[in-house]
């Protein structure tokens, strides 16, 4: 049993950065700037939530503590939970959405087909479906970044303004905790390292055509992993919780 | 011997009652038309159903399950139906007789073969399900549904829904 925590742990804050990413996006719903984002925002939402309940499905089965899906998601308070500062992050401008998307989408993608050649058995099931998933986000995002980055005077200024706020906080996606560290030496998850050189190369082959450049990055935003959050995120949890918080219990 | 040839029939039975389900957010189609009823089989007197999502985050999954267990439960047998992720659905398991329908229903179905990862990002010719002419064009990636993009014929004018691959 003991054993088998730090992977808990690690399943935890995957599942983590997927819902609250998931939260986050949905949060355009009925905001978007035209119908068809008004579509493809929730869309994507529910494809990070799946993979969310995914994940929280299988740590509650290794805990096998009784716990469910839903008291990971709704029960916990802001320093229990391990995303990213990165996706906490209050959604801005579409351009800064699509770009966060973007960075993440990437991320995910090398990290599932990593698992796929290497990883623990059952993430490998979640990876097959969630591979193809992020796919489309990639593809969406990608094409938003250069339409964007190549558009107006005033789109290319908000790309390179949501550029410059949200890459500070992309290092953390390779943070190695040291559950993190104990999982990649057990084999059950990639490391984060390896990874680092094709997403950079991902991002550079995308900056180039929508005219952006990589910032250097003199400080690097870290703090999520080890549940130290923004101001935002306990507004963000007062939402999602809320049902939980109001209605103790309450199921549909 | 006798034993054995009952219990296959019970679960022809059972597989046709689950199969004949149809799915929520696209009626027009059953679980089996679209691949995601993997197996039915009994044991211990149990019908088992398998069924598999067809992307992680599907808001049908729940009810596409429940319906399935309500239909074998009210056809007299013992139920449990139980989710398989692996190998994962793709929209090359809709069957031919399931594309026809949804074709009929007014949904462009996926085109076939082409659910590998790359060739997700190729370009597909996709027909419209009105008049059947080639000169379509996407308008949004994401429908109205997980599973389907939304698109307009340049032919007959009409937007359809195309059932994209995965």
């Amino acid at each position: 049993m003991s054993a088998k925590t730090p992977f808990i742990n690690v399943l935890i804050s995957l599942g983590d950065d997927h819902l609250i990413l998931g939260h986050r996006l949905s949060e355009w719903c009925g905001h978007a700037p035209m119908l068809e984002e008004d579509l493809s925002m929730p869309n994507m939402a529910l494809d990070l939530l799946g993979q969310a309940r995914n994940l929280y499905g299988y740590a509650v089965e290794l805990e096998a503590e009784g716990r469910t899906e839903d008291d990971i998601a709704f029960l916990r308070t802001d320093r229990e939970y391990k995303n990213i500062l990165m996706v906490e992050r209050p959604n801005g401008d579409f351009a800064h959405t699509m770009l966060r998307q973007f960075y993440f989408a990437v991320y995910m993608q090398l990290f599932w087909d990593d698992v796929l050649a290497n990883g623990d058995a059952r993430l490998k099931e979640f990876a097959a479906k969630a591979t193809k998933e992020l796919a489309y986000h990639i593809r969406h995002c990608g094409e938003w970044l250069v339409r964007l980055g190549d558009g107006t005077e005033e789109s290319a200024e908000r790309m390179k303004a949501a550029v410059d706020a949200l890459h500070p906080y992309t290092n953390e996606l390779f943070d190695i905790t040291p559950d993190f560290n104990t999982c990649i030496e057990d084999e059950l998850v990639p490391n984060p390292e390896t990874l680092r050189k094709d997403w950079n190369t991902a991002i550079q082959q995308i900056f180039r055509q929508a005219f952006l450049v990589v910032p250097n990055v003199q400080f690097p935003q870290t703090g999520g992993r080890t549940g130290h959050h923004t101001e935002a995120f306990g507004h963000l949890l007062s939402e999602l919780q809320y049902m939980q918080r109001a209605y103790p219990g309450l199921t549909w | 011997m006798v034993a054995r040839a009952a219990v296959d029939f019970e679960e022809s039975r059972a597989w046709t009652i689950a199969a004949a389900v149809p799915d929520p957010e696209v009626p027009c189609v059953t679980v089996a038309d679209l691949g995601i009823l993997r197996s039915v089989h009994i044991e211990k007197n149990t019908v088992i159903a398998k069924l598999t999502p067809t992307y992680s985050g599907c808001p049908a999954v729940l009810a596409i399950e429940l319906a399935v267990e309500t239909a074998l439960l009210e056809a007299g047998f013992d139920a449990r139906v139980e989710r398989v992720l692996s190998p994962a659905w793709t929209t090359d398991w809709i069957t031919k007789d399931g594309r026809e329908k949804l074709r009929e229903y007014g949904i462009a179905p996926p085109v076939n073969g082409s659910a590998s990862k790359l060739s997700l990002f190729g370009k597909v010719d996709v027909t419209c399900p009105r008049c059947a002419s080639t000169n379509t064009e996407k308008l949004s990636e994401f429908g109205s549904t997980a599973c389907k993009a939304h698109y307009r014929c340049l032919s007959c004018s009409e937007p359809f829904d195309y059932f994209k691959c995965i």
